[in-house]
C-alpha cells in the first residue's frame, strides 16, 4: 500500500477556558490525531467532552492553550494573518445549528458567495455562475439565491451552510455536529451528499458528532472522547467490533437500535452516574470515578495511548487484563 | 383484554399564525389501555407534540382550535376532556395525566427547591398534611433513583444536572400516581448514557405503578425497546399503526419504511448510499390535497395526489393509510413484507 | 381485504384504473420553499403597518412636523414681533393660539420654538446614537481589558448627575444650542453603549459569524456585514424612543431657565412663560405643553409599533 499522505496531524492539542479564579474548564487536554488525505476521521462522546472545541481548534477558531495543529506540514496557530487567510482558503467549517449558522439579513446567494467574495476568486457572471452550481450541487435551484434563509427548513438550511463551505473549494472540512438538529429523514440527505462530495472532490472531513451509528457509517476512523481525552481510537468497523474501553463498551451498548430484536438480544452495560464537570477535573483517568473496573491506579496516573492491535488505540490502564474478560 | 382509558376520537388542531391558519393535526383517533406503552413516532412538525398537549389541555388559548364539529372528542374514562372547565382540567392534570417535557428546566419553577416543587403539586391534588406531602416527596426522590434525596430535596433546579433534573421531573409527574403519563421527548436532550438510564427509570416504573405511557418520540431506537404500540405520524395524520414488530419487520407504509431505512444499521456497508428521501414535509397552512406524503413518495401514484387513502386494515393492530394497498395499485418492485393486503 | 371509511377525506374521485399509473415524485422537486416570501425588512413594514396606533403615530408625527414648517407661513406672522397693544389676548381668528405677555403671536411661537425642541431631540439623539454605537461596538468586540475600562468609565458617567453637568457646562461654555445639545448627550450615549455591546457580544457568538471567521473575513467585513445588519432593528427603536426623552429633557432644562436663550424659543422655554401667566392666561401654558405631549405621544408608539414589529417571538 502505498504511503498515505497527512493532511492534519494534532499533537497534545490542549484548550482551556477560564470560567472564574483558579477554575480552568479543560475542554481539550492533550488530544492526538492524524488524518490523512481524503479520509474521514469520526470524533466521538457525549455533551461536554470537548469534542466540538477540539474541531473549532482545529480549525483556528479558537487559539490553542498548547500543542499544535500542523496543517500539511505547517502549523495553524503560527500563521500571521496572510497565511491565515490562505489557510481557510484550504479549510471550512459546517455548523450544528442551521439556523443560527446563516445571517438572517443576507441572501442565500450571498451567504453562500461570501466566501469567493473575501477570496476575490470570482466577480460579477462567473460569480453568479459559480453560486448556482453550488446551489444545484446540494440539491437546491438557481431560483433559492434571491431567497432569505429564514424560508427554508432545516435540512435545506444545512445544505445551504454545506454549499457556503464548498465555495472555496476547501480540502479539509470539519463537519461540526451537521446533522444532530436534523430529521431523520433529512439527516440521510445530508450524509448522503457529504459522502459523495468527498468521492467526487476528494475531500478530508473531520466529522464530529453523538450520533454513533451515523459516525460509524460515514467515518473511516473513529476517535471516542470523554472529558477532553481521546479514551480509544480505532478503524470504525474495527471499534464498533471490538470496543476496548470500558467508556467506549458501555456508550455502544447504550445505544438505541431500531431493531427490536437485536435490541432484546444485546446486552447493556450500565454506566452509574453523569459525567463529571471538566472544570479542575481529578487526576487520573477521567472515567475513573464512573469506571467498574477502576483501582487505585487509575485514580492517580493519567492513562496514555497505547497501540493494542494494528491502528488500535486504548487509554486504559487495565484494558490487557480486561481484554480476556 | 385490559380496559381502554383514553380515545382520541377524530383530533383536529389549527393554530392561527402571520402566514393563516395551520392545521397542525389533520384527525387522529386511537385508543390507549391500561399499563401499555404508545410510542407516537414522527419528524418534528408533524404533530405529535400538538396532540399530546392536546390530552393535557395545554394547548394555548388564543390562537389554537380544537375543531369540535367533526365529532372530535379526548375521552378519558368515557368522559370527554375537551368539554371540561379550566377548573376540571387542572384537577386531573398531574393527578390522573401527568406529562414530561423535553426540557426539564424550562418546566421546573428555578426559584422553588426540588423537594417543595414535589411536595407542592402532591398538596394540590391530595388532602394530606405538608409533612406528609414532604414525606411523600422524598420518596418519590428515592423512586426514580436519585442518589442522596434527603440533601437533594433542598437544592434548587440549577444543581441538578441534565439528567438529574428529568429525573426530578419524573418524580414530581409521578407524585400523584397518574394513570397515564405522556413523555414527550424525554431523552432527546440527553446523552446516550443518560438516555438509557431514563428510559430504563421509566419502564420500571410503568411496571411498578401499572400507568399507561404516551411516549412521544421522532427516535425509532428508543421506540424498539419500550413500545407495545406504535403509530407514525406525519403531516398532521396517523399513516401507520401497528405494534412493535409489525412496525419494524412488516411496515406497511412508504414513510415509515423510510424512516427505518434512513438510519445506518449495524451491518451496512460503510459510505453506502443511505436511502434517504427527497424534498421536505409539507406545508401545513396549505396541506397537498390528497396524501400529504405523495410529494416525497418513490411509488406515488396520479391518485396519491388527488384523494386522501382509506385505511386499510392488516391485524387487530396494524393499519395503514396508502393508496398502494388498493387493489388496483401498481406494487411492481415494491419489497413482498409490503404488499400483505388480502392475503 | 377491509377497509375502513375515513370519513371526511373522502372526495367523490372515481378510484378509475388509470388512476394508479405509478408517477413517482415526478414533476415534485420536493425543494418548493412557497410563494417568495418578504425581505426581513419589508416584513418588518408589513407587521408594523398592521399596528394601528403606531400607523396614528407616525401620520400625527408627519403633520406635526408638517405644521411646525408650514405654520409660520400660513399665520403670515414674525414669532419675534412685539407688539404692545396686543398683550395676552386668548386665541381668535386672526390669533390662533393668543398672544403671550409680549404681544407675540404664540401660534407662530409655537411653531418655531417646535422645531428647535424637535432639533434639539434629533441632534442628541444622533450624538448619542454615534458615540454609543461606536463605543459599545468597540467594548463588545475587543472584550477583555478594553471591555472593561470602557464599561468602568461608562458607570462612571453614567453615574454623574446630568443636571450639575450641565449647570457647569453653561457656566463654561455660556447658554447656546450647541452647549446645550453637548451637555445632554455627554451623559445619554452611556445606555446606548450598553446595549450595543450587549447585542454585539450575543451576535458575536453566533455561528453565522464564525463562519465568516473561517471563511478568512477581516473585522471590518464582520462588522459590516453582520454585526451592524444584525443590530439595526434593535438600535432603531432605542432611537425613536430616546427623541421624546431629549424633547423633554430640554423642556425640563428650558423651563428652569437652562435651556435656550431669547429671543430664540423652544416648547419648554414658552411653557416656562406661560407658566408666569398660568392663573390669568391658561392658554399661553396649555398650547406648548399640547404640542410636547403630543410629540412625545407619537414618538412612543412609534418606537413601540417598532419594538413590536422586530420582535423575533412573533415573527411567524
Amino acid at each position: 500500500m502505498e504511503e498515505r499522505k497527512v493532511l492534519i496531524e494534532v499533537k497534545d492539542l490542549k484548550k482551556y477556558f477560564n470560567v472564574g479564579r483558579h477554575k480552568m474548564l479543560k475542554a481539550v487536554d492533550g488530544v492526538n490525531f492524524k488524518i490523512y488525505q481524503g479520509e474521514t476521521l469520526g470524533l466521538v462522546g457525549e455533551s461536554g467532552c470537548g469534542k466540538t472545541t477540539c474541531g473549532k481548534t482545529v480549525m483556528g477558531l479558537y487559539e490553542a492553550t498548547g500543542g499544535q495543529v500542523i496543517f500539511d506540514g505547517v502549523d495553524i496557530h503560527s500563521l500571521n494573518k496572510k497565511e491565515k487567510k490562505e489557510f481557510t482558503k484550504r479549510a471550512q467549517i459546517i455548523f450544528q445549528d442551521p439556523y443560527s449558522s446563516l445571517n438572517p439579513r443576507m441572501t442565500v446567494g450571498d451567504i453562500i458567495g461570501e466566501g469567493i467574495d473575501i477570496h476575490k476568486l470570482y466577480t460579477g457572471k462567473e460569480r453568479q455562475e459559480k453560486i448556482y452550481e453550488l446551489l444545484e450541487l446540494v440539491g437546491l435551484n438557481k431560483e433559492h439565491a434571491l431567497r432569505f434563509p429564514h424560508e427554508f427548513s432545516g435540512g435545506q438550511r444545512q445544505r445551504i451552510g454545506i454549499a457556503r463551505a464548498l465555495a472555496i473549494e476547501p480540502e479539509f472540512i470539519v463537519c461540526d455536529e451537521p446533522i444532530s438538529a436534523l430529521d431523520v429523514s433529512i439527516q440521510a440527505q445530508v450524509v448522503n451528499l457529504l459522502i459523495e462530495l468527498q468521492k467526487k472532490r476528494n475531500l478530508t472531513y473531520l466529522f464530529i458528532a453523538h450520533d454513533l451509528s451515523m459516525v460509524k457509517h460515514i467515518s473511516d476512523r473513529v476517535g471516542v472522547m470523554y472529558l477532553g481525552n481521546m479514551v480509544e481510537f480505532a478503524e470504525s468497523d474495527e471499534l464498533y467490533d471490538h470496543p476496548l474501553h470500558p467508556y467506549t463498551k458501555a456508550l455502544m451498548s447504550a445505544i438505541p437500535i431500531p431493531d427490536p430484536d437485536e435490541e432484546k438480544r444485546k446486552k447493556r452495560i450500565p454506566i452509574e452516574g453523569e459525567i463529571p464537570s471538566p472544570v479542575n477535573p481529578k487526576p487520573g483517568c477521567r472515567f475513573a470515578a464512573r469506571c467498574r473496573f477502576a483501582t487505585e491506579k487509575c485514580k492517580q496516573a493519567t492513562p496514555e495511548l497505547e497501540e493494542i492491535t494494528q491502528g488500535h488505540f486504548v487509554a486504559c490502564h487495565r484494558v490487557r487484563e480486561l481484554q480476556d474478560k | 383484554m385490559n380496559e381502554t382509558i383514553l380515545e382520541v376520537k377524530n383530533l383536529h388542531v389549527s393554530f392561527k399564525t402571520y402566514a393563516g391558519i395551520s392545521h397542525a393535526v389533520r384527525g387522529v383517533d386511537f385508543d390507549l389501555k391500561k399499563g401499555e406503552t404508545l410510542a407516537i413516532v414522527g419528524e418534528s412538525g408533524c404533530g405529535k407534540t400538538v396532540t399530546s398537549k392536546a390530552i393535557m389541555g395545554l394547548l394555548p388559548k388564543q390562537n389554537t382550535m380544537i375543531d369540535k364539529k367533526n365529532g372530535a372528542q379526548i375521552l378519558f374514562h368515557g368522559e370527554d376532556l375537551l368539554g371540561y372547565s379550566e377548573k376540571k382540567m387542572t384537577e386531573i392534570r398531574g393527578s390522573k395525566i401527568s406529562m414530561i417535557f423535553q426540557d426539564p428546566m424550562t418546566s421546573l419553577n428555578p426559584t422553588m427547591k426540588i423537594g417543595d416543587q414535589i411536595a407542592e403539586s402532591i398538596l394540590i391534588h391530595n388532602k394530606v398534611s405538608k409533612e406528609q406531602a414532604h414525606k411523600e416527596a422524598l420518596e418519590m426522590l428515592e423512586l426514580v433513583k436519585i442518589p442522596n434525596a434527603p440533601q437533594r430535596m433542598k437544592q434548587y433546579p440549577f444543581e441538578f444536572s441534565g439528567g438529574m433534573r428529568q429525573r426530578a421531573m419524573i418524580a414530581m409527574a409521578l407524585a400523584c400516581k397518574p394513570e397515564i403519563l405522556i413523555a414527550d421527548e424525554p431523552t432527546t436532550a440527553l446523552d446516550v448514557t443518560i438516555q438509557a438510564q431514563i428510559m430504563d427509570l421509566i419502564g420500571s416504573l410503568q411496571k411498578e405503578l401499572n400507568m399507561a405511557v404516551i411516549l412521544v418520540t421522532h427516535d425509532l431506537g428508543v421506540v424498539a425497546s419500550v413500545a407495545d404500540k406504535i403509530q407514525v405520524m406525519y403531516a398532521g395524520k396517523i399513516v401507520e399503526r401497528g405494534n412493535v414488530d409489525e412496525i419494524f419487520y412488516r411496515s406497511t407504509h412508504p414513510y415509515t419504511r423510510a424512516l427505518l431505512n434512513s438510519v445506518p444499521k449495524i451491518h451496512t456497508n460503510n459510505k453506502e448510499t443511505l436511502y434517504s428521501l427527497k424534498g421536505t414535509p409539507p406545508d401545513l397552512i396549505h396541506p397537498p390535497e390528497g396524501c400529504s406524503f405523495a410529494p416525497r413518495c418513490e411509488y406515488g401514484m396520479k391518485i396519491c395526489r388527488l384523494k386522501y387513502p382509506r385505511e386499510t386494515v392488516f391485524s387487530d393492530s396494524q393499519t395503514c393509510a396508502c393508496w398502494l394497498h388498493h387493489p388496483k395499485a401498481d406494487t411492481k418492485g415494491l419489497p413482498e413484507t409490503m404488499i400483505r393486503g388480502g392475503r | 381485504m377491509e377497509t375502513r371509511e375515513n370519513t371526511n377525506m373522502m372526495g367523490d374521485i372515481p378510484e378509475t384504473e388509470d388512476l394508479f399509473e405509478r408517477v413517482g415524485t415526478e414533476g415534485l422537486s420536493g425543494e418548493d420553499i412557497g410563494e417568495k416570501s418578504l425581505t426581513y425588512w419589508a416584513d418588518v413594514w408589513r407587521r408594523f403597518r398592521s399596528n394601528k396606533l403606531a400607523i396614528f403615530g407616525l401620520i400625527l408625527l408627519v403633520l406635526i412636523i408638517a405644521l411646525l414648517f408650514i405654520g409660520p407661513i400660513v399665520s403670515g406672522k414674525d414669532y419675534q414681533y412685539i407688539d404692545a397693544a396686543l398683550k395676552n389676548q386668548g386665541p381668535s381668528s386672526e390669533y390662533w393660539f393668543g398672544t403671550d405677555d409680549m404681544g407675540r403671536d404664540l401660534f407662530t411661537r409655537v411653531c418655531v420654538g417646535g422645531r428647535i425642541s424637535i432639533y434639539i431631540g434629533l441632534c442628541c439623539t444622533v450624538v448619542m446614537f454615534v458615540i454609543g454605537a461606536l463605543v459599545g461596538a468597540l467594548a463588545g468586540l475587543k472584550g477583555g481589558v478594553v471591555d472593561d475600562i470602557i464599561m468602568r468609565i461608562c458607570e462612571f458617567i453614567g453615574n454623574l448627575p446630568y443636571l450639575i453637568i450641565v449647570v457647569i457646562l453653561s457656566m463654561v461654555m455660556g447658554r447656546s444650542m450647541f452647549s446645550l445639545v453637548f451637555a445632554m448627550s455627554l451623559t445619554a450615549w452611556v445606555g446606548t453603549a450598553r446595549m450595543v455591546r450587549g447585542q454585539i457580544l450575543q451576535i458575536k457568538e453566533q455561528d453565522y459569524v464564525q463562519a465568516a471567521k473561517a471563511l478568512g473575513a477581516s473585522t471590518g467585513r464582520i462588522i459590516i456585514k453582520h454585526l451592524l445588519p444584525n443590530t439595526l432593528g434593535i438600535i432603531m427603536v432605542d432611537i425613536t424612543m430616546s427623541v421624546p426623552g431629549f424633547i423633554f429633557s430640554e423642556a425640563f432644562l428650558s423651563y428652569i431657565g437652562l435651556g435656550v436663550r431669547p429671543p430664540e424659543t423652544s416648547w419648554g422655554a414658552l411653557a416656562s412663560a406661560g407658566q408666569q401667566q398660568l392663573m390669568f392666561y391658561p392658554h399661553q401654558l396649555f398650547f406648548p405643553c399640547l404640542l410636547i405631549v403630543l410629540t412625545m405621544l407619537t414618538f412612543h408608539l412609534i418606537g413601540d409599533g417598532l419594538s413590536d414589529a422586530l420582535d423575533p417571538k412573533l415573527r411567524k
